[in-house]
């Protein structure tokens, strides 16, 4: 059985797919693969299920050894990566033959490199996915160590060549503006703040984690005082009492008191989720049906599309 | 009311305000939506005065959602459950001390009383549990003193250690696992909250006690005094 073996993890690297379903009311997190985006196109170059379990790698620094020959995927973050020292490009096909050494640099402009092995990554299932939530402290819910194996689920054929186009990939390099859905706390948030939330920018502090991201700039003057602790959403911005945004992500709670003027809709939240401490971010008003829209089509891009041209393109079926 | 949270969240709200009858009708409602068998249903997650509704939205988009769960939201607005609201009860053993609750004296001096009283008027009253979130086993209780009731900490603590009891507002809580908090806290529960296989300690609906310890009781019990 072809594996491909941790030599060194980097920082933190975890087994995610498309996250928990129906446990936020036991208290536990849905976690998932942060930068959807990034995780989608991994799966989809190697024909994999669309939730199928890829690593997800923070600030890059991974090496690992092919033990059989394996085909695999590397998208997100931009960063260097060699095979037995042979540069190669990230967002397409990789094949590695026993015994190649797969080298992931340090990402040194944003955060998740994926890591997507044909067939998907096995591991033990827990709360119905592979999905590994870390700040739980949870028995066989850590980080991978050196020396793991990661394991394809379903040994498979290999895929041809192909390469995402440059187009369908995340602009990381652009300006990161996040949208903001109004919640139903919005109303209470008063104008000026309101006004400050969304023409400000704000800087990415040091308390950024698959939990949330903590931003600092104009704090807002007045928020409203704590609410009764009710379900929180993904990507939902709860101002404390210090004024400063707080975004919530993948591995949050699932309850909390802090006043929220509105949501940042899931495919923003992993643009987010790339930017390094220091990066610039700005929030843009939006609406719901907007992003339903938007994610929609999205999905639908890649039921409904398939590989042509050897690969390098994608047609609509 | 039924109103959008995001993309695929729904918030739907039974009360203002927090009510003992609350816990039984919103876990109600969930059960109800649970049995309904909507394929585009992901969580339901109750608390205090609502319930958060997660859709998956390449199924369903948000209008078509709310009219599938109106008539139940109705329907539990019209009629009386005979739900058992005595509810199971649990002790809990605390450790109220400085050392275990860094808060401790800082509640004392801002509530105008003697850590003691603290310590007495929180482990008088029994509590009910209204929700379970913010962690595996995490059981928001109700209602504290309001004579010693104070507001989360403007700025949450980086890490709280597993077992920190602690009071935000009206409500008290247990840390089941070490994390990020604000709340303010007054002592250390040696009891795990929190099991894999098990899942959480308490449920919604059950009536909790507060019983306080000595240091030699807490460390025979488990507990343990790191910071």
């Amino acid at each position: 059985m072809s594996f491909l073996e941790v030599v060194r993890p980097g920082v933190q690297s975890t087994i995610q797919d498309s996250g928990r379903r129906g446990y936020r009311h036991h208290g536990l997190a849905a976690g998932g693969a942060l930068d959807l985006i990034s995780y989608t196109w991994a799966n989809k170059l190697l024909d994999n299920p669309r939730s199928a379990a890829c690593l997800e790698i923070v600030l890059g620094g991974f090496h690992g050894i092919a033990r059989g020959s394996l085909q695999i995927a590397i998208t997100g973050a931009a960063t260097c990566v060699t095979i037995n020292g042979q540069p190669v490009e990230q967002w397409q096909t990789l094949n590695l033959n026993d015994g190649d050494e797969l080298a992931i640099d340090h990402s040194t402009h944003h955060r998740l490199v994926y890591l997507a092995v044909a067939g998907g990554l096995d591991s033990p299932e827990q709360f119905g996915s592979r999905s590994v939530v870390v700040r739980e402290k949870l028995e066989g819910q850590g980080p991978v160590q050196a020396g793991d194996r990661l394991m394809p689920l379903q040994p498979k054929r290999q895929v041809p060549e192909r390469k995402v186009p440059d187009h369908q990939r995340p602009d990381l390099d652009a300006e990161a503006v996040i949208r903001l859905i109004p919640g139903y706390q919005y109303p209470q948030f008063q104008r000026a703040d309101i006004i400050r939330l969304t023409t400000n920018s704000y800087i990415v502090g040091d308390q950024t984690d698959r939990m949330g991201f903590r931003l600092q700039g104009t704090p807002l003057c007045s928020p409203p005082p704590g609410i009764i602790s009710e379900g929180i959403a993904l990507g939902a911005v709860q101002i404390p009492g210090d004024g400063q945004p707080i975004v919530l992500l993948n591995d949050c709670q699932t309850i909390g008191g802090y006043p929220k003027p509105g949501v940042v809709p899931a495919m923003d939240c992993g643009l987010l989720a790339q930017q390094l401490p220091g990066a610039q971010v700005r929030f843009e008003l939006s609406d719901l049906a907007t992003a339903q829209n938007q994610r929609r089509l999205f999905e639908l891009h890649y039921q409904h599309t398939r590989w042509c041209r050897r690969g390098r393109a994608l047609e609509w079926l | 009311m039924i109103e959008a949270v995001s993309e695929d969240t729904i918030l739907i709200t039974l009360a203002e305000a927090i009510d003992e009858s609350l816990p039984a009708r919103i876990a109600g409602l969930a059960d109800d939506i649970h049995s309904a068998g909507f394929t585009w249903l992901v969580d339901c997650v109750p608390s205090y005065t609502t319930l958060m509704v997660v859709y998956d939205p390449l199924k369903i988009d948000f209008r078509q959602a709310v009219s599938e769960l109106r008539p139940l939201f109705d329907l539990e607005g019209t009629h009386q459950r005979a739900q058992d609201l005595k509810g199971r009860l649990v002790e809990l053993p605390v450790y109220y001390s400085t050392e275990t609750g860094p808060d401790l004296q800082w509640l004392a001096s801002e509530c105008g009383l003697d850590c003691e009283d603290i310590i007495r008027k929180h482990s008088a009253v029994e509590y009910r549990v209204h929700a379970l979130g913010f962690a595996p086993g995490f059981a928001f209780m109700g209602q504290v003193d309001p004579t010693i009731a104070a507001p989360r900490k403007t700025s949450p603590r980086k890490s709280v250690p597993a077992g920190s009891v602690g009071i935000a507002n009206r409500q008290t809580a247990v840390y089941p696992q070490a994390s990020p908090g604000g709340w303010q806290l007054i002592g250390r529960c040696p009891t795990p909250l929190f099991d894999q296989n098990s899942l959480s300690l308490l449920r919604v609906g059950d009536r909790v006690r507060f019983k306080a310890i000595s240091r030699k009781a807490f460390l025979a019990a488990g507990g343990e005094l790191t910071p």
